[in-house]
């Protein structure tokens, strides 16, 4: 029944009753809808299952006794089941089967990074690894990817599909130490499921981009590749899924592409949009074609230390090329020396042979423009120099919030500006400020009463700077604030005398609203703080060096 | 094929084979000989009498010493030959000994492929290839029957359909049914924060407080599942241990994990906050603090207002009473009376000046002797015109006039009860008092009229602790509260006309609207009902201001007011409209918290009073000050 409830997507309901239903009682127990159950038993795959269980009984009897033959026999008649009618029944539409992507793509990439040996079986694992090369090729051929970020559990990717975003997230490529305390029967189920689903996906998603499924690559680009690797690969079936998941080439098509595709789409205008917002949807358009061709024209090198697979797939989802060095992978398009390289993806601390006219990067240019949609300026991330933070694209900050310095800086640049040199200058004059208060501070430091003397000289300054009589504005201001301090005063406490007045349960609610925009804000001025203490702890560390 | 080493073909000459067989030769130690001859003679040991340094000269000198061997049996040195040597050294190699021996000899393909012309073997055929096999007949024949019988099933053809298809072809509207529009997708992982980067903004990382606390939280309490960290650059990124935990967990959440659709309340939490009408809008009502009425040592339990407003009496713990004028907080009188007061009450009746007060078990009637001096010699005229009846009646407490040295001070008369008093309260005409006794018998209240000094107790049955009793303003009514209830007594019918229900656990105080349809009773857990008599015995609303106990109530007799003092150190004035008009609900809205009394031994505010005229209020605190707020 586990097995049907995780294919058939049934789960345990929480009651609106929980003591009518119990039994009067309030422990906490899982109820499932009555309607479920019987849904459950009406399923055909159920006699499929009992099949299989009587096959395995047959097969283990016939093993026992050592009649190979009927073993045989056996096997030839294994009896197999189908999922997909219960795709279909879960998902009626594909858009709603697109919604439910995210864990499909997710369990299929962690399965396809498992060793070929013990946990599960090794066609899963191939299945799986096609699925998601397969997945990874439409996202290229169509462009979809719109944000990735590293953390530090894998590789998250956003790709939108047909409107729909579309998370996953990826484990770095090492070996998996496998835990004990997991039932790895759960996620087999769970990974045929998956799996049906996903093959169903890619061949609609094929289809919808007039690309062949099972996808071939692309004629011109097989043949380029094929002399190459004559010689090192000798069976072509096995070097296909390999090629394939180079994710160098593109992918044939049913239909040759034509450019009269791509001609713009009439726009009608939609009743009750304003001209503002029709320009505005224009606009986020043509945003959104430009952040398509971010790589257009740019040729990368991977270096042997970066991560192979994922920069591929960012670097040609945004119409980069890229190459790695012959021996790393199948599917390289050009060498090192090339001339014609751009950009060349370095991740160790200094580079030996610089070649002139190509920049060396770290890899986290690449997530980082892809998330800012611009190429960043590239200073910042030459090899071997301090990187700046690597933010969360998916962070949408409100109003309230915390918003980290690199991400206002960030949100300053795509408006246009540019704001590095004038924050540079800034922190420069604050320097220069902070210096100058250090020598006020050390002669300070010689007697209080210099102090309070200093204090009082401050004060006059300040009374020059504004060059009016200091007693009358001082007074004419205070009252001002006054007024307004009164009114806010009686203002809150009407307020407070209202809050006395509320219902109680709407006070706890409202209390409940209060304790978590506190808490928010509370969050948000302690992250701060703990930035502000960074800063100038590194600025006295520069200072400190400066003077050594 | 190789040769045995123990025949030396070198050795011909002496013939001293052993013919001890393959034995361990460890066995001859202990002897001279190693072993038989042929003829049956011992094989001596030849001589051993090489040290270390005879050997290690022999191994420098002989140059045939690399290809000498001991032989084990006869324990003799044998030079090796050349062919020997060689033969050792093929051996080492993994080659065949034998020189000669080929081993890439051309096969011969004996049992071709092709077709020859003659046959491998001459043999002819045998019979049984030519008549049929029973046993394969008989083998036969039972696949037959089980074929038959359905045992065994024919081989099913592969089912030649394309693992994957466009399964959404013809997408049905259809086939969306109940249950999808019932289903409740299952929530979206959350997606990552900058904390979660390989290399996040500094502030993002965990001190080392916060990743102590992170440890020592459960796992299952944990803001975040993991502990932020930054590393130099993507090289140094190390594979997340918990991966696969995390996806297993998804799953199960997937498939165990309840799910219940929840309405986000998206409220703005200013709609909640109720419209009232503005403070402002409802004035007149007390805002600030005016005087303090400073000379109590301990704290002031009780005050009573003078019918004209002008007088002020507060009782004290310190054993005195106190009387104040208003205008000026000048203590005009102070009146030692030799027990804490417990309540003190002036006579409504403006022609009278008449205080009383709870000193321990006796109410004393003071003649405080202020203002017009008409008037008090008025009263003092009236109390001296008692004349005694002639037959003694039966009273429950005894009436004592004051001794001289009492009466220069202005105590005129002493109602002694047997038990200790905690209130008195006049009626609204003046000549009836009622004093509550705290005790458990059906003695606790008691009705004096003061013209007659004359007591009654009007109560058959005791219905609990009373707390406090009420005349009604108007109407022949008088209000008991107990613990819990209120009840309202007809004193002319003498019946019990209704039972309020406080739904308070304690009650501590009540008062009555000068209407006389509405009443407030406060309680010691921090809430004040608001009854209204008409409506039900319910309360009307239950206003929780107060973070504390509630210790008195009071109604303004003019202005639509009421206010509350609690041990939080607060007064609190509530607007409080009654309309004539019966079917519109009281208006109740708080105005104004005022706040001056310090609190001491937890007990901040123990009584509030309304002065009769002005919409002023008076407190009286455990800090020993009354206090006026204008």
């Amino acid at each position: 029944t586990r097995r049907l409830c995780i294919l058939k997507g049934i789960y345990p309901h929480e009651p609106k009753h929980k003591k009518k239903v119990n039994k009067g009682s309030t422990a906490p127990r899982t109820f499932y809808l009555l309607k479920d159950i019987k849904f459950l038993l009406h399923e055909p795959i159920v006699n499929k299952f009992r099949e299989y269980k009587v096959f395995v009984r047959k097969l283990r009897k016939a093993y026992g006794k050592s009649e190979w033959s009927t073993a045989d026999r056996l096997k030839d008649n294994k009896p197999s089941y189908k999922l997909d009618h219960i795709v279909k029944e879960r998902y009626p539409t594909f858009v709603d089967a697109l919604r439910d992507l995210d864990d499909a793509l997710s369990m299929c990439f962690l399965f396809s990074t498992f060793p070929r040996t013990g946990k599960c079986h090794v066609q899963t694992i191939q299945l799986c690894r096609r699925l998601a090369v397969e997945f990874l090729n439409y996202v290229i051929a169509s462009r979809s990817l719109r944000k990735v970020f590293l953390s530090i559990k894998g590789i998250y990717y956003q790709a939108e599909v047909l409107g729909q975003p579309i998370t996953w997230i990826t484990p770095y490529t090492f070996a998996h130490d496998h835990p004990t305390d997991v039932d790895y029967r759960v996620m087999a189920t769970f990974t045929e499921f998956y799996t049906t689903l996903l093959g169903f996906v890619n061949f609609r998603l094929y289809h919808s981009l007039n690309l062949l499924y099972p996808p071939k690559l692309d004629g011109q680009a097989d043949a380029e590749l094929k002399p190459a690797e004559g010689k090192e690969y000798a069976m072509d079936s096995e070097s296909y899924l390999e090629k394939l998941s180079a994710l160098s080439a593109s992918l044939a098509r049913v239909v040759a592409p034509s450019h009269e595709d791509e001609v713009e789409m009439d726009e009608f205008p939609v009743e009750g949009e304003t001209a503002e917002q029709m320009d505005q949807r224009k606009k986020e358009q043509e945003a959104l074609e430009k952040h398509k061709k971010l790589f257009e024209g740019l040729r990368f090198f991977l270096n042997r230390e970066v991560p192979r697979e994922p920069l591929a797939f960012v670097i040609r989802c945004f119409g980069g090329q890229v190459s790695w060095d012959k021996s790393l992978c199948i599917g390289a398009t050009y060498d090192m020396s090339d001339p014609s390289i751009t950009h060349q993806i370095v991740d160790r601390p200094q580079v030996e042979q610089q070649v002139v006219g190509r920049y060396y990067l770290q890899p986290q240019w690449v997530f980082d423009s892809v998330n800012a949609k611009l190429c960043l300026p590239v200073a910042n991330y030459f090899p071997g120099v301090l990187l700046p933070p690597h933010l969360s694209p998916f962070v949408l900050e409100q109003e309230g919030d915390y918003v980290p310095p690199e991400k206002l800086k960030l949100l300053a640049m795509q408006r246009g500006e540019k704001p590095d040199e004038e924050s540079e200058e800034e922190d420069e004059e604050e320097e220069e400020e902070e210096d100058n208060n250090d020598k006020e501070e050390e002669e300070e430091e010689e007697s209080e009463k210099e102090e309070e003397m200093k204090l009082k000289k401050m004060e006059e300054q300040k009374t020059q700077n504004s060059k009016v009589l200091p007693v009358k504005v001082t007074t004419g201001k205070l009252r001002l604030e006054d007024k307004q301090r009164l009114e806010q005063e009686q203002q809150s406490e009407e307020k407070r005398l209202a809050i006395m007045m509320m219902k109680k349960r709407e006070k706890y609610l409202y209390k409940k609203i209060m304790f978590g925009k506190k808490r928010k804000v509370r969050e948000a001025n302690k992250l701060a703080a703990k930035r502000k203490a960074h800063d100038t702890a590194v600025k006295e560390e520069k200072k400190k060096s400066k003077k050594a | 094929p190789c040769p045995p080493l123990t025949p030396f073909p070198s050795a011909p000459l002496q013939d001293i084979r052993n013919t001890v067989g393959n034995i361990p030769m460890e066995w001859y130690q202990d002897f001279p000989h190693i072993g038989y001859n042929l003829e049956g003679k011992k094989i001596y040991k030849p001589i051993r009498n090489k040290d270390e340094l005879d050997m290690f000269l022999e191994k420098m000198e002989n140059p045939d010493y690399w290809r000498t061997v001991q032989d084990k049996m006869t324990g003799a040195d044998i030079k090796l030959t050349d062919e020997q040597v060689d033969l050792v050294q093929r051996l080492q190699k993994g080659q065949f000994g034998d020189v000669h021996f080929n081993p890439y000899e051309p096969a011969v393909d004996f049992f071709t492929h092709e077709v020859m012309i003659h046959p491998v073997t001459n043999r002819p055929a045998d019979k049984r290839s030519f008549i049929p096999s029973l046993i394969e007949k008989e083998k036969v024949s039972k696949l037959v029957h089980a074929i038959k019988m359905g045992w065994i099933k024919p081989r099913k053809p592969k089912d030649d359909t394309p693992t994957y298809y466009d399964l959404w072809a013809h997408e049905d509207p259809n086939s969306i049914l109940g249950r999808h529009k019932m289903h409740v997708p299952a929530p979206k992982m959350k997606l990552p924060g900058h904390e979660e980067s390989y290399n996040p903004p500094p502030e993002y990382l965990l001190s080392e407080e916060e990743r102590l606390a992170w440890e020592q939280q459960e796992p299952a309490e944990r803001k975040l599942n993991f502990v932020p960290q930054q590393y130099r650059c993507l090289r140094a990124v190390p594979a997340y241990a918990r991966f696969i935990h995390e996806r297993f967990e998804r799953c199960l959440d997937l498939y165990l994990c309840p799910r219940q659709r929840k309405m986000r309340v998206n409220v703005d939490p200013e709609d909640l906050i109720p419209k009232l009408p503005k403070p402002r809008d409802l004035q007149p009502f007390p805002t600030s603090q005016a005087l303090v009425y400073r000379g109590h040592t301990s704290l002031v339990r009780c005050l009573s207002i003078s019918p004209s407003g002008q007088w002020l009496v507060s009782g004290s713990d310190d054993c005195t009473l106190r009387f104040w004028e208003v205008c000026t907080a000048r203590c005009m009188k102070t009146l030692p009376v030799g027990g804490v007061v417990k309540s003190v009450a002036w006579n409504p009746n403006p022609t009278v000046c008449l205080v009383a007060a709870c000193v321990e078990q006796s109410v004393l009637l003071v003649n405080p002797c202020l203002g017009d001096k008409l008037l008090y010699g008025a009263t003092d005229q009236l109390l001296e015109s008692y004349e005694a009846p002639e037959e003694e009646r039966v009273q429950p407490v005894r009436w004592v006039a004051a001794t001289t040295e009492e009466h220069s001070r202005g105590v005129r008369l002493v109602v002694q009860h047997s038990k200790a008093v905690k209130q008195v309260t006049w009626h609204g005409k003046g000549d009836y008092f009622a004093s509550v006794v705290s005790d458990n018998s059906n003695l606790q209240v008691l009705i004096h009229q003061s013209s007659k000094r004359w007591s009654q107790n009007p109560f058959r049955r005791s219905k609990g602790l009373v707390q406090c009793v009420l005349f009604h303003p108007t109407r022949p009514y008088f209000f008991v509260a107990t613990q819990r209830y209120v009840r309202v007594y007809n004193l002319l019918k003498q019946e019990l006309t209704k039972k309020l229900m406080t739904n308070c656990k304690w009650v501590s105080s009540m008062a009555v609207h000068p209407g006389g349809d509405n009443i407030i009773c406060g309680s010691y857990d921090s809430k004040l009902a608001w009854f209204d008599l008409d409506l039900s015995t319910r309360p009307y609303q239950l206003l929780r201001h107060h973070k504390k106990a509630l210790r008195s109530v009071a109604f303004h007799r003019l202005y639509p007011l009421f206010a509350s003092g609690s041990d939080d150190g607060t007064v609190i004035v509530c607007h409080g409209m009654v309309y004539s008009d019966l079917l519109q609900n009281p208006l109740l809205v708080p105005v104004k918290v005022l706040k001056g009394h310090a609190i001491t031994l937890d007990l901040g505010v123990l009584d509030v009073l309304f002065h009769p005229t002005q919409p002023w209020v008076f407190s009286s605190g455990a800090d020993g000050t009354v206090r006026l707020y204008t």
